[in-house]
């Protein structure tokens, strides 16, 4: 099968205005006969969700949570990008284009990253008119801040809850279309498989998790709205429910998978205290717009400090690494998310690592509460004492940081107004997921994927305050178009009835699946598993790779499946609430996701963005691209258990020149 | 799992389903580490169970720091624990000492059924937005965004309200099983920008009509939700709903 990612033709400034008023419509009396499956309601769920039952589509929307409103959007702290120029620091569409290109390490589609830059400015404005309470300046206009990889400010926020204000505004506009009988919400059901007839996604059995009733939904296209696979590695900044499911079952029904080892490890995150660790706390990439990166120079001093015999503020300023000033003048602590996470690993790796387990660094807001300090004692005009100014430093950093602040303290029991911030990299993000064309369809007509589901725009490398974006463009501004490419065709399409030999055979399976796993009755528990998993995707296919660790990865991992599915123990039964059994069933897909991974890992014989192949690296340890033999999307079709074919999608760049990337 | 040297004793309330009575049950803990989040104190103690063929503990949780509001636990008769300003995830064992007892119960409320075990049923909430917690905008029909500026105080006062993480602890602690912290905080934030100004009435008598037929009781200004808030959404806002709620009666 040939990929064709439906990228118009013409400029690129042109091709989406020009498609979006071209693209088929579908008229207002059909789009009531006509019902959309949406799985998910964080940012792109809701968004998509609610837009669609706008426009007078029948809408179902699914959550695992018991209520839409806990999708792990509501996580994100740091806050959204938009090309608005409010600034005037030479913001535009181009160069919110330009930046996102280079920092995804030149791995994405112009065509979609030009169009997600375009309408970036109309989610703000759709936010704001949907009462998101965000960030503002005294004359009562939008505040913004700066984040990795980028020279401006374009980052609209509200505190560190940002992802929580925008998919609050994002939910409440979901539940008025709940409200008024078009949307239909379905909570604490977790899809298990979708259902195709005719090569055309047709529906989804999903599964009530209060009562273990397995449920047939009928829809004439279902989108995959389902966020990130993080969590293949046990321990990431995802909550504890994210997971691949939705993805991986239509995976294995014909969706291509985009770009699987392309992870992102964020390099401000707590770390890890001990065997019990059950997640990794992030501390929000805004903390590096004020917060400075260092280690000890003095091997002895670092000895010292993993020993608690010195602490952070007896080592002198001289003695002090601030490594990503020192390697990158230019972005400083600015640098984006995977250089920033290699670096620390190098000085942690080099033996400068500040813990007791030798795996942190220090994140210091020293210099900045004596700078906010001085500011605010001249605006107040006072002749204050290093004291006074360390107390009205600290009010500042209180205000914009506050809550951040508290939740290390509440974590770590240190207090990171008086001491520096340990911090280390954990992952984060997950830039490789389901693949899909333009228009956001994937292999399977009729099934789509938005959000951190698909794999589509951020490259080998997700900016900060990019995902947001990314989840809301494509809900609001893009489904909302595309999906008539498609629907428009379907009018005719009568609903099929649940009984239709496909979704019995689709349930059938499903239910094959939920008692094989509770009859194995073995002596290991689920999260033994998956620990074992992720410490074998985090110790070789993590921060750093090579050839020889991928090998070996595949083979362990196969051998962890075969041990899973012969010795897991699943307790309780199938038909009642049973988290136990849904994590089994989750912990099946990541053990198939996690060779896959490592497959196109092993595949992609460069270094780009996320992705550190050790083979392929500069002298001075930077990531070295190869453009001449893999400007391409890895796209992989399933075939059979470890079975997979290879299918690339040429990458073409017409507008920008792709250089190596340079933060120096 | 041997990492810390705190034992306790845990008292937690078991309920098979809806239908099904449920009791305290007692489980020893041991070896618990301070740095250890309340709820990997319970993984731990549901991975023994799992090994020794009982069934582990169910209990609502997912972005374990304190922000989806879907941990929800009833901890020694507070809602989230012993600590202030935080959630049930965000609760780390060293705020228990050695050989402490520890009651673990689920929400208790009419309006919130027990599914099992510490898992309630908080669909009531939704429902509440669904009837008015929103402004009517459809996509697509905004202004630019900075067309209309808004005070800095109006817009920090409404983010202060917008904080609300809907755990229903206000509804947990309150002796009514009152929810007039949660709807007051989503009416407020409406309420304070000039975008929810075209609704503002109608939404909150909408929201307060849901609220009533969901079962949820009277306010009684005892103002226990406020201290058990882990967001510290003020008890300003149910005064502020109360008044607007008035001028709609009055209106109509
Ligand atoms: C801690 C943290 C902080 C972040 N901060 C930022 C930031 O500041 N800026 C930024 O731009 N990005 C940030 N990100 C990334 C960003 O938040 C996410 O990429 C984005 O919110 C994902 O949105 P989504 O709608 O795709 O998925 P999600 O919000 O994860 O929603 C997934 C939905 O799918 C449902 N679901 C999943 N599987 C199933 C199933 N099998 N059946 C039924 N339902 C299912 C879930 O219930 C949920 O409703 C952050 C991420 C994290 C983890
Ligand atoms: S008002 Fe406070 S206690 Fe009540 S639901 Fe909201 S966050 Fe929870
Ligand atoms: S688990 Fe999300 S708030 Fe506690």
């Amino acid at each position: 099968m040939a990929l064709d990612s439906k990228i118009p033709e013409g400029p690129l400034a042109e091709k989406w205005k020009k498609y979006r008023s071209t693209v088929p419509l579908v008229n207002p009396a059909n789009k009531r006969n006509l019902e959309i499956i949406v799985v998910g309601s964080g940012l792109a769920g809701a968004s998509a969700a609610a837009s669609l039952a706008e426009m007078g589509y029948k809408v179902k929307v699914f959550c695992y949570q018991d209520s839409a409103r806990r999708a792990h959007s509501i996580a994100a702290q740091g806050g959204i990008n938009a090309a608005k120029n409010y600034q005037n620091d030479g913001d535009s569409v181009y160069r919110l284009f330009y930046d996102t290109i280079k920092g995804g390490d030149y791995r994405a589609r112009e065509g979609n990253v030009h169009r997600l830059s375009e309408v970036s400015g109309n989610i703000i404005d759709q936010c704001v008119a949907s009462g998101v309470p965000f960030a503002r300046e005294y004359g009562g206009l939008l505040s913004n801040r700066s984040f990795g990889g980028t020279q401006v400010q374009r980052t609209f926020y509200a505190a560190g809850q940002t992802g929580q204000q925008l998919l609050l505004g994002a939910y409440s506009g979901l539940q008025r279309q709940v409200g008024m009988g078009s949307v239909k919400m379905y909570t604490r059901h977790e899809m298990l498989d979708v259902v195709i007839i005719d090569d055309k996604a047709r529906g989804i059995i999903a599964r009530d998790m209060v009562t273990g009733k397995l449920e047939r939904h009928f829809g004439h296209a279902v989108l995959l709205c389902t966020g990130g696979y993080g969590n293949v590695f046990f321990l990431s900044t995802n909550a504890m429910g994210c997971n691949v499911t939705a993805a991986w079952k239509a995976h294995k029904k014909g969706a291509f998978f985009g770009n699987p080892c392309y992870t992102q490890i964020h390099p401000t995150c707590i770390p890890v205290s001990g065997d019990h660790q059950s997640k990794l706390t992030l501390m929000s990439e805004s903390l590096r717009n004020d917060g400075r990166i260092w280690v000890p120079k003095k091997q002895e001093d670092a000895e010292a400090l993993r020993t608690r015999k010195k602490g952070p503020n007896d080592i002198a300023e001289d003695d002090r690494d601030y490594y990503l000033e020192r390697r990158y003048p230019a972005f400083g602590n600015l640098v984006p998310r995977d250089v920033a996470s290699r670096a620390a690993k190098e000085r942690c790796d080099a033996g400068f690592g500040v813990n007791n387990t030798g795996q942190a660094v220090y994140l210091d807001y020293a210099a900045a509460i004596d700078r906010y300090g001085k500011i605010e004692a001249t605006k107040q005009g006072i002749d204050a004492s290093a004291a006074k100014i360390v107390e009205l430093g600290k009010a500042v950093v209180k205000e914009k940081y506050g809550n951040l602040f508290d939740m290390y303290e509440q974590i770590t029991g240190v207090n990171p107004y008086d001491e520096p911030m340990q911090i280390y990299p954990a992952v984060h993000y997950t830039m490789g997921g389901v693949w899909v064309d333009y228009n956001l369809m994937t292999t399977v007509p009729g099934m789509y994927a938005l959000g951190e589901a698909n794999f589509s725009d951020h490259g080998a490398n997700r900016l900060g305050a990019s995902a947001l974006m990314q989840g809301l463009a494509d809900g609001y501004f893009v489904i909302p178009y595309t999906i008539g490419a498609y629907l428009s065709n379907e009018i005719r399409t009568k609903a099929i009835s649940t009984d239709h030999p496909a979704f019995v055979e689709a349930e059938n399976n499903v239910k094959a699946q939920i008692d094989t796993l509770l009859n194995i009755k073995g002596t290991k528990t689920v999260d033994y598993f998956h620990k074992k998993l992720g410490k074998i995707m985090w110790d070789k296919c993590g921060m750093a790779r090579n050839a020889a660790g991928l090998a070996e990865a595949i083979s362990e991992i196969q051998a962890l499946k075969a041990e899973f599915w012969k010795n897991v123990r699943v307790p309780g039964s199938a038909d009642e609430l049973n988290p136990e059994l849904e994590k089994a069933g989750r912990v099946a897909d990541f053990l198939e996701l996690g060779e896959l991974m490592c497959k196109d890992a092993l595949n992609r014989n460069e270094s780009c963005g996320g992705h550190f192949r050790e083979e392929y690296q500069t002298e001075e340890g930077e990531a070295m691209r190869d453009d001449e033999n893999f400007a391409y999307v890895s796209a992989w079709e399933y075939k059979a258990e470890s079975n997979w074919e290879l299918h690339k999608e040429e990458l073409k760049y017409e507008n920008i020149k792709i250089a190596q990337r340079s933060y120096k | 799992m041997s990492e810390g040297n705190m034992n306790l004793t845990l008292k937690v309330w078991r309920q098979k389903n809806q239908k099904q009575k449920g009791e305290l049950v007692t489980y020893p803990v041991s070896n618990v580490s301070p740095d250890m989040s309340f709820l990997e104190m319970f993984d731990v103690l549901n991975e023994d169970l799992v090994e020794k063929g009982q069934e582990p503990i169910a209990f609502d949780h997912d972005c374990r720091e304190g922000i989806c509001g879907m941990c929800s636990m009833f901890i020694n008769g507070r809602p989230h624990g012993p600590k202030e300003g935080i959630t049930t995830c965000q609760l780390h064992m060293r705020s228990f000492k050695d050989g402490d007892t520890v009651v673990v119960e689920p929400w208790r409320a009419t309006a919130f059924p027990v599914i099992k075990d510490l898992v309630v049923d908080r669909s009531a909430f939704d429902r509440i937005i669904a009837a008015g917690g929103f402004i009517s905008v459809n996509t697509g029909n905004a202004q630019d965004a900075n067309a209309l500026p808004i005070a800095k105080e109006d817009a920090d006062k409404s983010f202060e309200a917008a904080a609300c993480i809907g755990c229903g602890a206000c509804v947990a602690t309150c002796k009514n099983a009152s929810a007039m912290l949660f709807v007051s905080a989503k009416v407020s934030q409406l309420a304070l920008l000039p975008q929810g100004q075209p609704e503002r009435y109608s939404r909150v008598q909408n929201m307060v009509e849901q609220m009533d037929k969901e079962g949820f009781g009277n306010c009684t200004n005892t103002g226990a939700c406020e201290v058990e808030c882990p967001k510290g959404i003020s008890l300003e806002n149910i005064a502020r709903m109360n008044r607007d709620y008035l001028v709609a009666k009055a209106a109509h």
